[in-house]
This record gives C-alpha cells, structure tokens and sequence, in this order.
C-alpha cells in the first residue's frame, strides 16, 4: 500500500475523486461520506461512556461486593424483577378475593373462577409438581398419574387439597397422609418362596398369567398378611392408601420382577407438604387444576 | 438500466462535490426555489390529501355499537383489536394486515413499473413533510435568492425574528404530526384531553415525543440527507426500474448542446437547452438533472415545471426535462422514432395480477369468516390415558372466539368416534345427548377443557367437534384426533 500524499487524483473512467491508496494497482473511488456520520459515530462512542458510568457496566471485577460496577444510576434488573412479581402477586390478591370465599366446587363450576383457577394452577403446577409428576401429570414410575381415573387416596377436590396441604409419608407434617407397607423380604418377615408365590398371586387377580399353584399357595398367605391394607378382594383401601391390585394401573410396574421387587422391599414413596411453601389461594388453584387434569373424582 | 443512452450523456460535475481528498464531506446548504407549474399544484393537492388524512383520520368517528370504540380508525391495545371502518380484525386475525403489507409493497412495485418513481416524489412522508417545511421557510425568509442572501448576513434582528418564527411554527408542526400519532392507538377526544391535563399512558407522551424530534430533524433540518444517506429505497428503486421505466429524464438528444443563447442567435446547430439552470435552483435534491439518472433524484418532477416554464419563455415546445424512458431517449437520439410507452408489460401484469389475487383471497376471508372460531388444542402430555378398565381418554384445549357483541350459547356435539363419553370440565352437564351446552362471553375467547373417553382401538383415530350456535344454527367444525397406544 503506498500513500501518495493525498495528492488529489481523479479516475477517469467515473470522473470520481480517489483515496490515493493504491492496492496492486487497484485504486478506491472516495465517494466520501457525510461528515454527520462521524459526528453520530462519535457521539455513541460518548453515550458508551456515559453509560458505563452510570448503569452496571463492567463485569467480573473481583474486588467490588457484587462481582461488577453498579453504576451511579443504581439500576438493577433484579430489583426490577421482584417489584414486578411483587405487584403481580398484589394483583393477585386482589383478583382472587372471591376465589379465597368460594369452596371448591364453586371455583370449578363458575366459569371465572376456573379460568382463574387453572391459569394459575397450570403455572404453579409446571413450577413445581411437574418435576415428578410430569408435564400435565401424566406420571412416571413411582409418581402417580394425575391423569387418569386411579386415585390412591382421595380424588375429589376436597381430597386432592388435602394431599397438596399435607403431603404423603410427610414426617413433618402430623396431618400427612400415612402408612407404611412391610419389607416382606427385606425384614425377613417372609421366606422368599412365599413372596414368589405371593407375585403370582398378584399376577392373577390383575388378570395376567400366573402358576396355579403357587396361587393356591398364596390365597391364605396374602388374606393374612396383605388384605388388611389391600382388602380380600385385593381391590385396595382408600384409608391406607393401598392401591388397587386387580385393575391395569401400576404405579411401579406389573411385571413379575418389580411385583416381586415391591413385595420384597416395600414401597413407601414420600410428597412433601406443600401448606408452608404454598399459599391457601395457591394450593386451591392447584387442587383444581389437578382436578381437571382427568376430570378427577 | 440500459448502459447505451447513459454513457452518451454528456459527463457533468457528479453528484458528489469535489471532496478534496478528505474522506467526509461538508454538507452543501441547499436552497430549492419555488416552481409553477403542472407537477407543482399536484404535488400541492397530494400534500393536502395526505396530510388531512394523516391529521384528521383519527377524529372520524364510526358507530359500532354499545361498548365499543367507535373511532373509525383505530388500533386498540387494550381490547387487543384493530378496527378499520367496518371491518374489524382480531389477533388470531394477523394475518390480514401482513396481506395489507404484501398488497402495499406489491402497489408500490406497480406503481413504480409504471410511472417511475412517484413514491419518492410525492407520497413518501419524508418528500411530504419536507416539502411543508420548505414552504414555511419560505414564509418566512422568501425564496431562494432572498434565503441565500439571509443566510449571508450578520445577525440581525430581524434575521433572529424570521429564524426563530420559522422554527417555532416547525416546533407546532412537528408536535401536531407526533400528537396526530397517538391518536390512532387510543381513543383520539380522551388522549388528547389526557395528554394535557397529565392523564395520557406514559406511552402517549413518549412516543409523541419521539415523533416530534424526528419531525422537525428530519423534514427540517436533515431533508435530501435522509434521502441520499438513510433511506434503503434508492438503492432497492435501481433494482425495480429498466429501460422501459418512466422517469423524470433531462432529453439530452434535444437539449444538447447546451449553452447560453442570445435572442439575436438562432437555434440551429444547437440544442435547446440554453443552461439557466432553473432546473438545479428548484431541486429540493441539490442536483443536475443533466447528468442524468442519479440515485439522489426523487422524482419530484419540479425541475419539468421549471424548465416548461423557461421553454414557454423562449418559445420552444416544452418537455425538454419530461418523464421518458430511456429506450424512447435513445430512439431519438440515432433519428428514429421512439417507441410507444406500453403501460401494459409482463413485469405490471405480474404485480397487477398478485395484487388481485391476493385483494381477492382476503376479501374472500373477511366476507366469510364466521362470527365464531372453534379451535381445538389436543393436550400433548399426556397424549392419551389408559384408565383402569382398559379404555382411553383424551384431553383438549377448546376454545371458542365470539366475534359478536352478545353472550351466546354454543352445543359442542362430536362425530366420527364410536362409543365415546364426552365431559367438559367444570360443566355439570348430564344431557349430553344433545350435546353439551357452553356459554360464551360477548367479544371474547372463552377456553374448555375437554375429556373424552372412548375404548380402546386404532393408535390414531380421527374425530370432529362440532360447535352450534344453540339461536341461530350456526356451525363450525374441527377435526382432531384421538390417540392409544401403538399396538
């Protein structure tokens, strides 16, 4: 590249001033911008600078509290965003006055209240249940179905509150919903050539295949040890909990291995209490929501 | 572009001025003089349809009934809706202004194919305002010989009162253009009022603001600026404009070669322009029209007005500077005769026939779209449920748009799914023969959730919800399906 001493030169073919820079030969046409141009150009560079000074600008400084500049303005995005949720939550408030009054049943059947309801019971929900319970609670092993028609212990709304407010095998919580099945296997309770007979048991009243035999066996076995929760017809207990056995929900599995498994180990899966991370208004939108997700009980 | 007639253009100084080797170049004041003439009063008359459109519109009122706006052009924030007249469009119904913007770009396009570049020359807000802005200067500083000389002058003051007048009534004009803004997103008599006496959204105020700034910078002190540095359109109008495009065209074949004439001398063996210059003291662009196509030409048509108006004073025809084609140019200038303009060319059959087509599938879509929507959302998770006695259940967003100014009743009834149970949450409706009764809220969306229960059978079969107006009979379908597992 020479410089030629912005020497005035003009092309011939365009009549158009050039730069003077020449590349191999190659010329550039100087087809000059407006001087406003620069101007502006300059002028972001000093609304850059005034913008540093004032707003949070430099980050990963390690001798300042919080990690960057604050800036003279004192703006923060994160105090922005708690006084938005704080506002929304006062309107909130405001707006579910009535839904506070109604019972549930009401909220469902008055076409405000449900829509009230479920907006918020959608996003609460995805918030916070659907991390075991799945995106519109449809289950997965150990975690029940919200979905379908198989209530272990209570699916009207009123039930449904309760399990949100309480929990399930929730220690903490003296009104949580409890029991404990036994660690047939585990705690010795049963030698395992009755627990295998037991699973065929199982096996049979839900309708699969299963050695007569060992059913034989089984009966007073499973009268004995097992109907009190699960019931002589072993159609389950609401009170305990205790599924129902002869219908095609598992909550687990309905496989020989994980009936096997269940009865040897036990299962006693645990929901938190949701009454102190929750609000009243919160956990009836929830209640509801849950409630619509399969129509409920 | 046809390259021919171009080069043989006589070469002129350029548009750029000698910029003396530096890299940025001072901006020349331009001081544009006032033209009489044909072009001249349609340039006045499109400034005043324009701007009382602009102004006025949004003060036009329209009944629409109890309840609602009944501003004839208005685009509501609040109720989510845009209202045209009588037509009225919904978000769903977004769509519609995209086609407004396709059928605008493709007008433009037209228009452009087949009168050159008038967009530029007279519609265009920048072309219109500036030309307001102009005309206010020279009210107050007199025409370009008289504004030159102001400019030349110490400070005096009466050269303070005549430029401080001049930029107040811009000041009231570029408010009047921003506050006319807002007017078209609110209810025009309530912000107005509003925005006085402190009550307006903080919207209102900023926008309003805005516009006011760009206003006055733009029209009063940027102009050709704007044109020749900001504006992308110059540089798309080269794509869409050919040889056979009208454009505003110095007829160099007859009007050279130039030079000063006496009235004693004769006009033979030269060309009829005698180079007054008239046509670059009226330019708004700073420009020679001489030097022929140039991408800082708007095609304002002012320099015609002016160079008739020269020509009528010589006694030569006029149309020396005349909207021509290049082709036509060139034609004359190798002594033949220039072909005849044809407005009817494949490239305005292409855009005239999208225009239609598109205005014709719109206008199909406004007369008969029902006064309600269904919409049916199938839930994705879960997609289907196994419930205990083997028999699967399905779950659906339902939602209902009423367009009508009345609640009304709608029967959701399905078809096509042997032995299903349909529920609806929340709806305590046992007769579900009939159908399921919904209540619907005037003007609004209402969502259902939807459960629907069917044995088992084919992984994927297909269905029809169906919604009736429980008065009028009115029906719109949906088909969805409803999903097993794969077996």
């Amino acid at each position: 590249m020479t410089d030629a001493n912005h020497k005035v030169e003009v092309d011939e073919a365009t009549g158009t001033e050039t730069t003077g820079h020449s590349w191999d030969g190659i010329k550039e046409l100087n087809t000059p911008l407006p001087r406003w141009w620069l101007y502006i150009f300059y002028a972001s560079i000093v609304f850059a600078v005034i913008w540093m000074v004032l707003m949070p600008a430099l980050p990963a400084l390690p001798f300042t509290n919080s990690g960057h500049t604050r800036g003279l303005l004192g703006q923060s995005d994160r105090v922005e965003v708690m006084a938005e949720v704080n506002r929304l939550k006062a309107e909130r408030s405001a707006q579910a006055g009535a839904f506070v009054d109604a019972s549930l049943e009401q909220i469902e059947t008055d076409r405000n209240l449900q829509q009230f309801a479920l907006a918020l019971g959608e996003s609460l929900f995805g918030d916070n249940c659907a991390t075991c319970h799945g995106a519109g609670g449809r289950g997965a092993k150990g975690y029940p179905s919200l979905a379908d028609d198989v209530w272990l212990w209570d699916g009207t709304l009123e039930g449904i509150e309760t399990t949100l407010q309480h929990g399930i095998r929730h220690e903490e919580d003296d009104d949580t919903r409890n029991s404990a099945m036994p660690s047939f296997g585990k705690d010795g309770l049963l030698p395992r050539e009755t627990i295998n007979d037991l699973t065929e048991y199982v096996l049979h009243v839900s309708g699969q295949d299963a050695e007569e035999d060992a059913v034989a066996r089984a009966e007073p076995v499973f009268q004995q040890e097992c109907s009190i929760c699960h019931g002589e017809d072993a159609k389950g207990m609401r009170s305990e909990g205790a599924p129902n056995l002869t219908d095609a929900e598992w909550l687990y599995g309905g496989d020989r291995a994980t009936i096997f498994e269940t009865i040897y180990n036990a299962r006693n899966s645990h929901m938190p209490a949701w009454s102190d991370r929750l609000d009243a208004t919160s956990i009836k939108a929830l209640a509801v929501y849950v409630h619509t997700l399969g129509g409920g009980e | 572009m046809a390259e021919e007639p171009l080069n043989m253009q006589p070469a002129g100084e350029g548009p750029m001025p000698p910029s003396g080797g530096d890299l940025y170049s001072k901006r020349q004041q331009i001081y544009p003089k006032l033209a009489h003439g044909t072009f001249r009063s349609l340039k006045w008359l499109v400034m005043a349809v324009a701007l009382g459109i602009y102004y006025f519109l949004p003060w036009l009122r329209w009944d629409r009934g109890e309840g609602i706006p009944n501003q004839a052009v208005l685009a509501d924030f609040e109720s989510e809706k845009f209202y045209f007249f009588n037509i009225e469009i919904w978000p769903q119904e977004a769509y519609y202004l995209a086609g407004l913007l396709i059928i605008a770009s493709l007008g433009l396009f037209l228009i452009t194919s087949i009168f050159g570049r008038v967009w530029c020359g007279y519609a265009c807000p920048q072309t219109v305002w500036t030309d307001l802005y102009i005309w206010v200067e020279r009210a107050f500083e007199g025409d370009r010989a008289a504004r030159m000389r102001l400019d030349r002058q110490p400070w005096t003051l009466n050269k303070v009162l005549r430029k401080g007048g001049k930029h107040i009534v811009w000041l009231i004009i570029a408010f009047w253009t921003g506050g006319a803004f807002i007017l078209y997103w609110h209810d025009a008599p309530t912000v107005a009022r509003g925005w006085f006496t402190g009550e307006a959204p903080l919207s209102a105020y900023w926008f309003a603001g805005i516009l006011t700034f760009t206003t006055y910078a733009l029209a009063g002190t940027m102009r050709e600026q704007v044109c020749t540095y900001m504006c992308p359109w110059p540089r798309i109008q080269a794509a869409l404009t050919d040889e056979n495009a009208l454009n505003v065209t110095y007829r160099f074949d007859r009007g050279e070669p130039r030079g000063a004439k006496r009235k004693s001398e004769s006009w033979d063996n030269r060309g009829d322009c005698i180079d007054c210059k008239q046509c670059v003291q009226v330019c708004p662009m700073g420009i020679d029209i001489r030097d022929g196509a140039q991408l800082e030409c708007i095609h304002c048509a002012l320099c015609i007005d002016a160079c008739d108006t020269i020509m009528k004073q010589v006694d030569r025809p006029t149309g020396l500077i005349a909207y021509d084609t290049d082709v036509a140019v060139a034609a004359r200038a190798a002594g033949k005769t220039p072909p005849k303009y044809h407005v009817l060319r494949a490239r305005t059959f292409l855009y005239g026939g999208l225009i239609i087509a598109i205005s014709a599938l719109m206008l199909f879509g406004l007369t008969s779209r029902a006064s309600f929507e269904i919409n049916v959302l199938k839930d994705r998770s879960p997609p289907f449920v196994v419930l205990s006695d083997g028999s699967l259940r399905n779950s659906y967003t339902l939602k209902l748009v009423n367009k009508d100014a009345n609640e009304r009743t709608m029967v959701l009834t399905t078809v096509g799914l042997a032995d299903s149970i349909v529920t609806v949450v929340g709806m305590r409706d046992e007769d579900s023969e009939q159908g399921i009764e919904l209540p619907i809220a005037p003007h609004g969306v209402d969502r259902f959730r939807v459960l629907v229960e069917a044995p088992s059978g084919k992984p994927v079969r297909n269905f029809d919800m169906i919604v009736t107006d429980a008065e009028t009979g009115e029906t719109t379908k949906n088909t969805t399906s409803f999903r097993g597992p794969d077996k």
